[in-house]
C-alpha cells in the first residue's frame, strides 16, 4: 500500500466521521430544548464544517480552502459571540 | 481529485492523525445529542472540536509540507485562532446559560 494510497482512505474516513458530527449537531439544532442549546450546536457545526473543508483542500491541493477556513472560523465566531451576547443581554449592539 | 505521491514516512502519521481527529469530532457530536442537561452537553463538544481540530490541522501540516517538500506553517493560524477563540465563545455560552435558568439548575444539574 502506498502512501497515497492509505492517506486516500484515511481522509475519506475522516470526512465521513466529520459529516456524521454535522449531522449530530443538526440534530441537537433542530430539537435542542433551549435557545443556548442551539447556540451551542451551532458552535459545533461551524467548526466541523471548517474540518470538512480542511480535509477538502488538502486533497485538492489547492490553496483558495485556507483563506475560506480562515473566514468560517472567524465568523463562526463572531456568530457564536454575538447569539450568546444576546442571550446574555437581550440585545446585540447596546446603545 | 488529485493526489500527489507522498512518501510513506509522512502519510502514516498523517493517517493515524485524520482519523483521531475524525474520531474525537464525532464522539463530541454524540454526546451533544446523547448527554441529559445542558450543562453535560457543554463540555463535550468544546473538547471534542478542540482535540479533532489540533489533529487535523496537524494532519494537514505534514501533508502539505510532504508535497511541497518544505516546511509550511501557515496552518498554525487557524490552529491558535481556534485555541483562543474556544474558550471564550464557550464561557459567553455558559453564562448566558446561567442567565437564563439561574445558578440554581447550574447546581441542580451536576448531581
Amino acid at each position: 500500500m502506498t502512501g497515497a494510497m492509505l492517506f486516500h482512505w484515511a481522509a475519506w474516513f475522516t470526512q465521513i466521521c466529520l459529516v456524521l458530527a454535522m449531522a449530530c449537531a443538526a440534530v441537537r439544532l433542530i430539537r435542542g430544548p433551549s435557545a443556548q442549546d442551539r447556540v451551542l450546536a451551532l458552535d459545533a457545526l461551524y467548526v466541523n464544517g471548517m474540518l470538512t473543508l480542511l480535509i477538502l483542500g488538502i486533497r485538492s491541493t489547492s490553496t483558495i480552502y485556507f483563506d475560506m477556513e480562515l473566514l468560517i472560523a472567524l465568523f463562526g465566531f463572531i456568530g457564536s459571540m454575538a447569539l450568546s451576547k444576546f442571550l446574555l443581554r437581550g440585545e446585540v449592539i447596546e446603545p | 481529485m488529485m493526489e500527489a505521491e507522498i512518501s510513506l514516512w509522512f502519510a502514516v502519521p498523517a493517517s493515524i492523525l485524520l482519523v483521531c481527529g475524525g474520531l474525537l469530532s464525532l464522539l463530541g457530536a454524540v454526546g451533544l445529542v446523547r448527554l441529559r442537561s445542558f450543562y453535560m452537553r457543554m463540555h463535550s463538544p468544546a473538547m471534542g472540536n478542540t482535540l479533532g481540530t489540533g489533529c487535523v490541522l496537524l494532519a494537514s501540516m505534514l501533508v502539505s509540507s510532504a508535497m511541497v517538500g518544505r516546511p509550511v506553517v501557515h496552518e498554525v493560524l487557524i490552529t491558535l485562532f481556534m485555541v483562543m477563540t474556544a474558550p471564550v465563545s464557550a464561557m459567553l455560552i455558559i453564562r448566558g446559560a446561567i442567565y437564563r435558568t439561574g445558578v440554581n439548575a447550574a447546581r441542580r444539574s451536576k448531581e
